[in-house]
């Protein structure tokens, strides 16, 4: 079986940098600011790593959306291991159904059995893309997935998906979606004897117009705020003083 | 360890007076003689060295440090300045019944100057904190260590603190600008100079960097701190052999030149310690090697460093000067290299008892000593090597199940005399302390030693700083 895993990646800001909103108000500060892979994104490419290194795949295919300097995320993608890239260069901000556009597109070319991404990005938090795709596709999805099993005979994807009140499993037909949560798996590190591999792995290059996806939004952003500063706390002298203040200050009991 | 020193009979015993003195200067809330809080001041994080006092002091003020000093001076009571006690070698707590002077209510950064860089701080503010307040300026301190969360400024600059970052920014007599400090009998010397050159007459804030306490208690820095650069890389690579690890150092050196601002090493045995007792610790490469290298470039341009990095990686993994390696991707991966190696202490603790020895010896010969301790000890415990290879600075640590004398003196002065032999220092950056106050000639001669006692006796004459420590007890008694 030959079957090839889709995996999309994004460039976010680092997880561990402190984000500063813009003095206009109109988006968080992303110049001199070191940027990543999405940490949900990096469990995707992990996942269909694995699932290759298993012999359930053949081909790892990653891609991403963005300015040209999102093919430095795309390498790393490579550095990990994928097998090859896809780099759609698209400038200005996107929005998840746009994004679901583009990698339907890219799926109706490439034909892969699964398409694995993160539950969402960090940085919009929107969670949106996974479900659109598999609507626009008609596919199943297992999102918010904590544990994927491959039946390569039935040709069947068992998910545990994260809910709220503990774990669901679904049974997927391929070809499906599946979204990552945080505990599916711990991405592996890029090794030296990989970032030299990745250096002469393919990077194939569209432009939203090559794939006949029109970009357009029907979502303005009106303003972007910081969450407000956290008050000091104060110490009490008694638990009188405790209880009175939870009942009249904070109103919680 | 206290059990080798006498008591000095000349120190008086503290009595209630004392304490109602000390209560009027500070208020009662800062005079503590609460039995639990004492213990945690009166042993070290290591629980090697174990104190006596009844007594710690919380002033808030350089006055109040100063009339707290004059009275001691005056009474003859011994004290022992604390900052955020994670000395190595028993320098912070007190060894009989000292009066613990605690700096930690001291914690209010006074200035910052973001045209020259300059930070104006009190002593007790807490490293890491000082670090996030430069983070939120676009600045970094130009040193940062593992006990970062816990160990003060004032500390910091007293024991002259070392590193990880050394080996690009240099030592705190080169970064510290000025100093405050509050001599035994109470004068204040005002040295808080926030200039970069100034030579006028003997630059004595020289003698409150690295002399531990035992010239005056240190309650203000003023400290140059670089610009914060926003490209920074990580990579943890493995080596065949200690002389690849070398090589690679001074291939680093070259080829990384003004970017380079980490070279550390660990061995085999460090990183099976680490990964056995570290919680959350995980072996970044695909298996186990016999030397790692850690390698921190920083820089202002992301695209042009990491390709020089990535050039200079690959070179020597070409040249077989690396066997393995991985680069971090994000801060994340980044981090979780340095907790390997900056984890190294902790996981020796859980390990047991731990003799640690902290030297200086020439990079070619430093690995040597750690095989041949090896082979002294054989099985009776594990010897580790790691540490600040940039600096030529080797952490020796010997983990046993506990504490033993016998092991004691199978390490003991065998580790001295061999670093002697070599022209080394037994204490590159964690101090003298009370460990080593009578080895210092192994590093240091007579008539330099001679000196220090006498400016020991021209500042504190009545030897109430931080007694039983830094100098040989047989020259100050």
């Amino acid at each position: 079986m030959t079957m090839k895993i889709m995996v999309a990646i994004k460039r976010v800001v680092d997880y561990a940098v402190k984000i500063r909103v813009n003095p206009d108000k109109t988006g968080v500060v992303t110049q001199n600011v070191k940027m990543s892979m999405n940490p949900f994104c990096e469990i995707a490419l992990e996942e269909a790593l694995r699932i290759r290194e298993s012999g359930s795949a053949s081909e790892v295919v990653a891609v991403t959306i963005g300015p040209s300097h999102s093919v430095d995320t795309l390498r790393t993608g490579l550095a990990m291991g994928a097998d090859r890239g896809i780099h759609v260069d698209y400038s200005a901000s996107l929005y998840p159904l746009s994004v679901a556009k583009i990698l339907t597109k890219l799926v109706q070319i490439e034909n892969p059995g699964l398409l694995i991404l993160g539950k969402q990005a960090i940085d919009d938090d929107c969670n949106q893309t996974g479900q659109m795709i598999a609507g626009l596709l008609n596919w199943p999805q297992g999102t918010f997935a904590s544990k994927v099993v491959l039946d390569k005979e039935k040709q069947v994807a068992t998910v545990d998906r994260e809910v709220a009140d503990g774990i669901e499993t679904v049974c997927l037909n391929l070809p499906a979606v599946i979204t990552t949560d945080l505990r599916l798996n711990q991405p592996r590190y890029a090794t030296l004897p990989n970032i030299m591999k990745a250096k002469s792995k393919p990077i194939k290059k569209f432009t939203p117009e090559e794939l006949n996806v029109e970009i357009k939004s029907d979502l303005e952003i009106v303003q972007v705020t910081e969450p407000p500063k956290r008050k000091a706390g104060v110490v009490v002298s008694s638990v009188d003083e405790l209880i009175d203040k939870l009942k009249h200050e904070a109103n919680v009991i | 360890m206290a059990g080798l020193v006498q008591r000095n009979p000349r120190f008086s015993k503290l009595n209630d007076d004392d304490v109602r003195y000390f209560e009027g200067i500070l208020g009662a809330k800062n005079v503590v003689q609460d039995e639990d809080k004492l213990v945690a001041a009166n042993i070290d994080w290591m629980h090697k060295y174990k104190g006596s006092s009844r007594l710690l002091l919380q002033p808030k003020t350089t006055e109040q440090v100063s009339q707290i000093l004059k009275y001691c001076d005056s009474r003859s009571l011994a004290v022992v300045p604390q900052g955020g006690n994670t000395g190595l070698v028993g320098g912070s707590v007190p060894v009989f019944d000292e009066v613990i002077v605690s700096l930690s209510s001291m914690n209010k950064i006074i200035s910052f100057d973001k045209v020259s860089g300059i930070l104006v701080c009190e002593a007790g503010c807490i490293l890491e904190n000082i670090i996030s307040f430069l983070d939120n300026e676009g600045f970094i301190m130009p040193l940062d260590l593992g006990a970062k969360g816990s160990c003060q400024i004032g500390g910091n600059v007293s024991t002259n603190a070392g590193g990880l970052r050394l080996v690009r920014y240099g030592s705190l007599h080169g970064n510290v600008l000025g100093v405050e400090a509050v001599l035994a009998n109470g004068t204040v010397l005002d040295m808080l100079k926030t200039l970069r050159k100034d030579n006028t007459g003997y630059d004595l804030k020289h003698l409150f960097i690295g002399s531990e306490g035992s010239l005056g208690i240190v309650t203000k820095v003023s400290i140059l701190t670089p610009p914060k650069l926003s490209s920074v890389n990580v990579a943890f690579l493995a080596c065949k052999d200690y002389s690849s690890c070398q090589k690679l150092l001074q291939e680093a050196k070259r080829k990384l030149g003004e970017i380079l601002s980490a070279f550390e090493f660990l061995d085999g045995q460090s990183m099976n310690l680490v990964l056995n007792h570290l919680e959350g610790a995980r072996n970044p490469l695909p298996t186990l090697h016999d030397y790692y290298v850690l390698i921190e470039t920083t820089g202002s341009d992301e695209s042009s460093d990491k390709q020089k990095l990535e050039a200079f990686l690959l070179g020597s993994m070409e040249n077989e000067l690396i066997s393995d390696g991985v680069l971090a991707q994000d801060i994340n991966q980044a981090s979780s290299f340095w907790h390997l190696r900056e984890g190294i202490s902790e996981a020796l603790m859980r390990a047991g008892a731990v003799y640690k020895y902290d030297l200086s010896i020439p990079v070619e010969q430093m690995y040597n000593l750690v095989e041949e301790m090896r082979s002294r000890l054989g099985n009776t415990a594990n010897v580790i090597g790691y540490g600040h290879l940039g600096d030529s600075n080797l952490h020796l640590n010997i983990s046993t199940p506990q504490y033993d004398d016998k092991i004691l003196s199978q390490i003991e002065p065998f580790v001295y005399e061999w670093t002697s032999k070599h022209r080394g220092s037994i204490s590159a950056e964690h101090g003298v302390g009370l460990m080593k106050a009578n080895e210092i000639f192994y590093s240091k001669s007579g008539e330099t030693v001679q000196l220090m006692a006498s400016i020991k006796n021209l500042l504190d004459p009545n030897h109430i700083l931080n007694p039983y420590k830094v100098l040989p007890r047989s020259l100050i008694s």
